[in-house]
């Protein structure tokens, strides 16, 4: 733990977290555009460097906030699954903040707009924390933060179901984070120290300890919450559904995955040194509930006619994937879920993307709004079908790295029914993604239809460069494969 | 057993209150009454973190002529920023509260659903 100090790490959250008062300041939409425009993408900068010096030395990044050695001060690490994370909220944060404004200027009252950037940089300053903190109560906070203005930013939307889904978002998420926060009083009830790398030589000590099987126990179901895995996620379909598009697509690309991160964090490296999985009943509880949202989900998507609504449970399903890696709890299983976090986030992203675009041309909510949309609009719809058929799986898409990934590591664990759930649970894909192509190729246009406003290049372009990334590292997937494998790797010898 | 049911007066108290402050998040259908309850459950866990720094006899954490014998001051220190935090979300949960009974005009969250309810089916009716 002697390795430099490295000042990016703490720039990483401290731009964002200073341009948010100043966005707040300025009181001018175009101005807090800019500025914040700016820093997401100065913000995806550090992130790239910091992710090239990841995979070029193989150690961990550290930064110590005061000049304070751990674990008596806080201090900040980097490793590469966390740096996995921090490449996915940098770059969907900057490619968001580019949509952003057109999509914006539309959905959300002109004097609430500044606003909203300084809301949205305190979002991705504090996704961006929990990915780097090395602290177990600074989590906390950071947690808090990002929470707390994602309640805000998903109450703008101009649906009046938003300010109820925001609220019950916020009873969920603070329950969720209260029960986080219990999770670590107990651990450092057993253990005096709330550093995450000091929390993980000291457990294994106290693990046999009713305490620590309780604190666990809240910290699961706490981070599950946060998470919307399957029975907790009653939260997530009314948030992403009536939230204005652009927070749709940040949240729904970042969120949910650095909750993940969070599960992954508690698992591997605060009990990384305990086997969690042999000692607590978690591997049935867990696939349990992955099952349950894989199929579930799948199946409550293809009723849905809100087309956002659809999408979101379909991420449901896609956090069950991702949930059912981690309890594999094997290098090949977490491997899966590690390069699900950034797959997903490309299909997720771009689809998202593309139902704002088809809302700001034509006000599309519901899948009957878009009855011959293919030739209306053919370059957004196309975009739909590309992220739809990364959703199911298709050779060449990012999807499908994905599930070989983590078919192959069911089946590598001897778990054949596991392997064939999964394949199983495509197919439910196929059928509510295909709905959605049948009445945008097949139904044709109602006879008064509009003329689609025309979609600015700022909205298409990230578009069609989280698409093109999606079939990108579908077919190329060698560079995200070895940082998620090395992340895995890292993470199954503890920290 | 007077260790375990009178030593451990705060621990009792802190799972009592939560206990509490769930159920009325659950239970209750008015929203602000759910903020309320939200509230107790994180004042609950505010008593077990402070409960657990303070130790019997102990002083407050100074250095100083004569005092050994004092209390943890993370554990309140971490509390203090707990509290700002509840207070953020207690703000912004009454803030949305504000904002529902304008749109709505009803915090009772059944009739809130009913609300949703029909909105969502003339949504999902409407061709």
């Amino acid at each position: 733990m002697t390795a430099e100090p490295n000042i990016f790490l703490i720039l990483l959250v401290i731009i964002p977290l200073m341009a948010a008062p100043i966005c707040v300041l300025t009181r001018n939409a175009n101005v807090a555009w800019s500025i914040s425009m700016a820093v997401a993408w100065a913000v995806l900068g550090i992130a790239i460097k910091l992710v090239m010096e990841l995979s070029a030395h193989d150690k961990v990044l550290y930064y110590r906030i005061g000049g304070w050695d751990a674990p008596w001060g806080i201090e900040y690490a980097l490793d590469k699954v966390g740096g996995l994370v921090i490449l996915v909220v940098a770059s969907i944060g900057a490619l968001t903040l580019t949509y952003a404004k057109r999509s914006v200027e539309k959905e959300i009252t002109s004097e609430r707009i500044y606003l909203f950037y300084a809301m949205l940089m305190l979002c991705i300053s504090g996704l961006l924390g929990i990915a780097i903190t090395g602290d177990a109560f600074n989590l906390f906070v950071f947690m808090e933060i990002s929470s707390l203005s994602s309640y805000v930013l998903i109450s703008l939307g101009k649906d009046k179901r938003a300010l109820t889904s925001a609220f019950n978002y916020l009873i969920m998420g603070t329950i969720g984070a209260t029960f986080y926060i219990i999770g670590v009083g107990m651990m450092y009830m057993m253990t005096g120290t709330l550093n995450i790398a000091d929390l993980s030589s000291i457990l294994p000590a106290v693990a046999d300890t009713r305490t620590i099987l309780v604190a666990l126990a809240f910290l699961t179901v706490g981070i599950s919450l946060k998470l919307a895995l399957f029975p907790l996620h009653m939260w997530l379909p009314g948030a992403y559904a009536f939230a204005p598009s652009v927070v749709t697509i940040f949240l729904a690309a970042t969120a949910t995955k650095v909750s993940l991160y969070v599960l992954i964090r508690i698992f591997f490296t605060m009990f990384g040194r305990i086997d969690v999985f042999e000692t607590f009943p978690l591997q049935p509880v867990l696939f349990g509930m992955a099952l349950a949202a894989m199929f579930i989900a799948s199946l409550a998507a293809i009723w849905q006619q809100n087309i956002k609504r659809m999408l979101a449970y379909s991420s449901i399903a896609q956090v069950g994937y991702m949930v059912l890696g981690i309890a594999i709890a094997t290098e090949a299983g977490l491997t899966g879920g590690i390069i699900h976090i950034f797959n997903h986030a490309l299909i997720k992203g771009s689809m998202f993307m593309a139902v704002g675009a088809m809302a700001f041309g034509l006000g599309v909510t519901t899948i009957n709004d878009m009855a011959g949309i293919g030739r209306r609009m053919p370059l957004v719809m196309a975009a739909f079908v590309v992220g739809g058929l990364g959703l199911i799986g298709i050779p060449l898409t990012v999807g499908f790295v994905s599930k070989w990934a983590l078919v192959s590591a069911a089946l590598d664990a001897e778990m054949w029914p596991l392997a064939a759930l999964i394949l199983l649970s495509s197919l439910l894909a196929v059928i509510y993604v295909w709905r959605v192509v049948e009445v945008a190729y097949m139904r044709p246009s109602p006879e008064n239809a509009k003329q689609p406003v025309q979609v600015p290049f700022s909205m298409l372009a990230p578009m069609w460069v989280l698409a093109l990334a999606s079939v990108w590292f579908g077919a190329n997937a060698t560079f995200t494969m070895d940082l998620a494998h090395s992340a895995a790797g890292h993470l199954m010898e503890g920290f | 057993m007077f260790e375990i049911h009178a030593g451990l007066f705060n621990y009792w108290a802190a799972i009592a209150l939560m206990m509490v402050g769930f159920y009325i998040v659950i239970a209750q259908g008015n929203l602000i009454k759910k903020i309320v309850g939200l509230n107790i459950f994180q004042v609950a866990v505010f008593v077990f973190y402070i409960s657990m720094g303070k130790i019997d006899g102990g002083t407050a954490p100074i250095l100083g002529e004569g005092i050994k014998v004092y209390s943890n001051p993370l554990p309140h220190v971490l509390i203090l920023t707990a509290i700002v935090v509840g207070v953020a979300t207690t703000a912004l949960a009454l803030a949305l509260v504000v904002r529902i009974n304008r749109s709505y005009g009803t915090i009772e969250e059944r009739e809130i659903i009913e609300i949703n309810h029909a909105a969502d089916h003339d949504e999902d009716t409407r061709l």
